[in-house]
């Protein structure tokens, strides 16, 4: 424990990130050491580049909608705090923590990840998915099979399901509304952030 | 009150029926309900029938011969299957009482009346559950459809802690339970008993098993959360490896005799639990890539293929327990590695036959089941008692589960990402139901080897009726009073699905960059895996095409949009349009554009009498029974009686034992075309000569059709009143269908060469111009009226919005009209349609 608490001594702001995210440091050490794997000109900032030396990640068909939400707009790179503030969205949200209520809300609570989950769609971040963005994302999902006009309703159908104020795009409330009945804790979490 | 009359009759009949039975098996002697049984013994049945032959020798032809014997054994099990689906209805019919007492309860209770009836009337018992029966005719389709309809993907994502319940739970509590009994045997608890530890061991080894069957029946009622109702059941299906080999390994031990036993011995166990499990899955999975790579060729007998899912999963479950494999695992995967395979490669109504038939068999045997359990109570042989015995094992069994669900538990949630809550351990605990499965391993026991086998299979009875009768009924409260989450049931929604596909996407890419190896990237990888080899080999290509998981959902969702419509399209005329050509076209390509307007209206106004429920055959004819309201009862009775071609109906489906298609004759096409041919030929004459069409076109219009007229105008006022209520009143559907009686002859399906729009443009003072020449008219403007048409399709959101217009219709005609119509409202409600004034 020693050892690992001297080496995350020297990773910048570990012990605010730490408290921010609630990582523990075992994970804050482990995501650093993916990091500088990640971050191959060794300059402390990951480029969309970097990203996409990940393999899998190339054959991932929404693996450039996750890839554009680990940069907040404008920005050509992130540095190591703000990968570790993506990632603690897919913490298991803890369940006897008790909130204060001045306090923000913890990345991994459910209402931020289901804005995480909101981002993926709205790429230009204006607060509503169009049309067109959701087209965008099941265009990636849905492979060569669907032909476009299909696409084009399925899409339709989906903004209409959600959409409740008819303004032909979902906002997000309505995105929230949509899926309330799906355990967002569940499907946005992984294992081993725990 | 009238119900519970009919619940006596019923009960009556029942009753008489059992009578019946057990007064002819009276004169008969012994009968087993076994083919086996009856069978072995054949030289009596043989008699009885050369005597009767020999009567009819003696006497000449007879003309009615009373033949029993022949026909003794299949009539018993029919009657028995008829007895108990009755018994089922009987207990289904009382509400009241099944929501308070689950079903398999009262089955069993119902068996011990049927048992008590016969063994009043034979002084024996003389149907009892048979291992036999039970695992070769009655429990292999259940686990069938387990299997088949076993929801994969959650299923696999909590395989490690099934398996962990399964296996190390199910060990746990034959070992306990063994090692207590004998510690207490030991104590001086229970008397003089002839058992030693390796026989309680057995016991305890037949005990551990949760029942699949009656989790299954005692789960179904109560919806917990799919997560706990996964737990519980996949443990119910896993633990058959474990229980089949701690069986098989005692049994030998105990005909081996304790000093025999050696670490060489136990090792072998050990090994053969690897092997029975793995090789039992094993089997089944290739079972169930056979049944697939068979379905890709069935095509051309469309009409036996959901036999071979059946024959092939009865074969893998024999296969198995030929290889002394477990069965049930076998069976669970074969039905698990074929569901997406078959679903996808056989033709949609095949699929739909096989689960109905998958659900009856499996529904028929379960009732079947407890009823047997519940008959094979009533017999004094099988009842030793012992107090000690029976009590303690009751303890144990519950007290066991309890502790090793809470530890097991403990130690998962370590690892687990989404923690059992302490509620769903106590349920969990609470369902371990013990069942037929144990009965059957009872009674299976060697009498020889084991000298209080009575004792065992009471015991076992016992602890299955308490099982399922006290926890069976207590479940429901205790899952109400703990407030346990239940499965959210709601409508499929295809933003749902859409999302639950860019989670599972997302999660494997954030893995990825974090560069970890999970649960998610494995998932991922079988499902490149899956997609690259096993679809190609075991899907058919055309299948391969949609099977996309996202446009499914879209599909199944349109299916059931479509369903409505042509319910709603049946209640207000017909769908003929659909076959007209140029009308398909226009409405493929004006669904796509308005599709937006229509569909909210159309789903908020059915939204209220819709009921969702998952199965979308059985919605369709809830649907219809819904649909049908009295006044359009009325309306379209009429219709129909007047217009359908008489023929079409006793045609469409011819009888062929191979081909089960809707009749697309050639005549019936040319019966259609020539009828329209000779309506439009008399409406042009009628319209030269100034006689009245009608009296020619209609011919089945038998009498005073001028009267008829007259009152079905009536109605088409009457019926535009109503309408315009309800669309203030803004409830209902938003079109109805005015339509006239008399106008559908000349309904646009049966004049392809007749553009609809053409038609319905016609200006409307000319149809005014030809209402006061001729009685053309109407039928003019039934067309201009004609709303399920796809052209009128569009119109139905301007007409929502002017709720009280009727001339939205000719309004929406002109395209460009209709946009303008988008952005401002019509006019305000203008006097009904001049047409209409006329005939006031």
């Amino acid at each position: 424990m020693g050892s690992s608490n001297s080496s995350v001594n020297n990773i910048p702001n570990a012990q605010e990130l730490m408290q921010e995210t609630g990582f523990s440091a075992a994970h804050i050490l482990r995501l650093h050491e993916r990091f500088e794997f990640l971050d191959k000109h060794k300059c402390g900032q990951l480029r969309p580049q970097d990203f996409g030396a990940v393999q899998e990640l190339a054959l991932n068909p929404i693996g450039d909608s996750i890839i554009s939400a680990f940069f907040s707009p404008g920005q050509e790179t992130v540095d190591f705090a703000s990968f570790v503030r993506i990632l603690a969205h897919f913490r298991p949200t803890d369940r006897n923590q008790s909130r204060d209520g001045a306090q923000q809300e913890p990345a991994n609570s459910s209402i931020r990840k289901l804005k995480f989950a909101f981002q993926m769609y709205d790429q230009d971040r204006d607060g509503k998915i169009s049309r067109a963005e959701l087209l965008q994302v099941l265009r990636a999902m849905l492979g060569i099979q669907v032909t476009e006009e299909q696409l084009q309703s399925i899409a339709e159908r989906a903004i209409q399901e959600a959409d409740l104020d008819r303004d032909d795009a979902i906002s997000f409330d309505e995105f929230r509304k949509s899926l309330e009945k799906v355990d967002i804790d569940h499907k946005m979490s992984i294992r081993f952030l725990r | 009150m009238q119900r519970c009359g009919y619940v006596h009759l019923w009960l009556l009949g029942s009753v008489l029926l059992i009578c019946l039975i057990s007064g002819v098996t009276r004169v008969n002697g012994d009968v087993a309900l076994t083919h086996q049984e009856s069978r072995l013994n054949p030289s009596k049945s043989n008699l009885n029938q050369t005597e009767h032959g020999h009567g009819s020798v003696i006497t000449g032809i007879p003309i009615v011969t009373f033949k029993w014997h022949h026909v003794e054994t299949p009539y018993l099990v029919a009657l028995w299957i008829l007895v108990a689906g009755l018994g089922k209805l009987v207990i289904e019919a009382n509400h009241h009482v099944t929501s308070v007492i689950p079903e398999s309860a009262l089955l069993i209770c119902f068996g011990f009346i049927l048992g008590g009836i016969i063994w009043g009337a034979d002084k024996v018992q003389t149907f009892k559950l048979t291992p036999t029966v039970f695992f070769f005719y009655l429990l292999p389709q259940i686990i069938l459809d387990a299997g088949y309809s076993m929801p994969n993907k959650l299923f696999f994502s909590n395989m490690g802690a099934i398996l962990i319940y399964a296996v190390i739970g199910t060990c746990w509590n034959a070992a306990s339970l063994g090692l207590s009994l004998w510690g207490c045997h030991k104590g001086g608890a229970m008397g003089d008993l002839d058992l030693g530890l390796l026989q309680y061991l057995l016991f305890g080894s037949l005990m551990a098993a949760v029942d699949p069957v009656a989790v299954i029946a005692v789960f179904e009622q109560v919806h917990v959360n799919e997560v706990l109702f996964i737990m519980v059941f996949g443990e119910s299906l896993l633990n058959d490896g474990v229980t089949v080999v701690l069986f098989n390994v005692f049994d030998a031990f105990v005909s081996l005799g304790g000093d025999k036993i050696d670490a060489v011995e136990i090792i072998k166990g050990i090994i053969s639990f690897f092997v029975v499990a793995f090789g039992g899955s094993l089997v089944g999975f290739v079972f169930g890539l056979l049944i697939s790579l068979l379905t890709r060729c069935t095509k051309n007998i469309q009409i036996i293929e959901p036999g071979f899912v059946f024959v092939l999963g009865y074969l893998a479950y024999l296969t198995a327990e030929m290889l002394s494999l477990s069965a049930i695992l076998s069976i669970v995967f074969c039905g698990m590695c074929c569901q997406k395979y078959i679903n996808s490669n056989m033709d949609e109504r095949s699929v739909t036959t096989v689960r109905y038939v998958m659900k009856v068999l499996a529904n028929g045997s379960e009732t079947i089941i407890f009823v047997f359990l519940g008959i094979s109570a009533i017999d004094k042989e099988i009842w030793v008692w012992n107090t000690g015995f029976i009590l303690l094992t009751l303890l144990f069994v519950l007290v066991y589960r309890f502790i090793g669900v809470f530890f097991l538990t403990w130690i998962l949630n370590k690892f687990r990402l989404v923690p059992v809550e302490l509620i769903d351990q106590v349920i969990m605990s609470y369902g371990g139901l013990r069942g037929a499965v144990a009965y059957g391993l009872a009674v299976m026991l060697d009498e020889n080897k084991i000298k209080e086998k009575n004792l065992m299979v009471s015991t076992t009875l016992i602890v299955v009726y308490f099982t399922v009768i006290l926890q069976g009924i207590t479940m429901k409260p205790l899952v109400n009073w703990l407030k346990v989450k239940r499965a959210a049931v709601g409508e499929l929604t295809l933003i749902e699905k859409v999302q639950d596909k860019v989670f599972d996407h997302m999660l494997v890419a954030i893995e990825d960059i974090s560069g970890q190896i999970g649960h998610n990237y494995m998932r991922d990888k079988w499902n490149n895996f899956e997609e690259k080899w096993m679809t190609c080999i075991l899907m058919k290509p055309s299948a391969r095409k949609n099977r996309d998981y996202v446009f499914k959902v879209f599909h199944k969702l349109n299916l059931k949009d479509a369903m409505r419509y042509v319910t709603e399209g049946e209640r207000r005329g017909s769908l003929e349009f659909v076959r007209n050509e140029t009308a398909f076209i226009d409405f493929k390509k004006k669904f796509d554009d308005d599709f937006s307007e229509v569909m909210p209206d159309i789903m908020a106004d059915t939204s209220d009498d819709y009921n969702p429920v998952p199965s979308v055959s059985l919605e369709m004819h809830e649907q219809t029974m819904n649909g049908m309201r009295p006044l359009e009862d009325v309306n379209s009775h009429h219709l129909l009686q007047q217009h359908l071609y008489k023929g079409r109906k006793q045609h469409r489906h011819r009888y062929s034992r191979s081909h089960f298609d809707v009749n697309k004759d050639e005549n019936e096409v040319q019966e259609i075309f020539q009828r329209t041919m000779r309506t439009r030929l008399e409406s042009f004459k009628s319209g030269k000569m100034g006689v009245a069409p009608l009296k020619h076109i209609t011919k089945h219009l038998k009498k005073d059709q001028q009267q008829k007229v007259r009152a079905s105008e009536f109605i088409l006022l009457d019926n535009l009143h109503y309408n315009n209520n309800i669309r203030a009143s803004a409830s209902s559907f938003p079109m109805r269908v005015t339509y006239r009686a008399g106008a559908g002859i000349e309904n646009p399906a049966f004049m392809p060469d007749l553009d609809p729009m053409a038609q319905v443009q016609i200006p409307p003072w000319l149809a005014e111009a030809e209402v006061d020449s001729s009685m053309v008219a109407p039928s003019q403007r039934a067309q201009l009226r004609l709303p399920w048409t796809p052209s009128n399709l569009r119109r139905l959101a301007p007409l929502r919005i002017s709720a009280h217009s009727t001339d939205s219709f000719m309004l929406a005609d002109a395209p460009a009209a209709q946009q303008r119509d988008n952005d401002q409202l019509p006019p305000p409600p203008p006097p009904p349609a001049p047409p209409h004034g006329d005939h006031m």
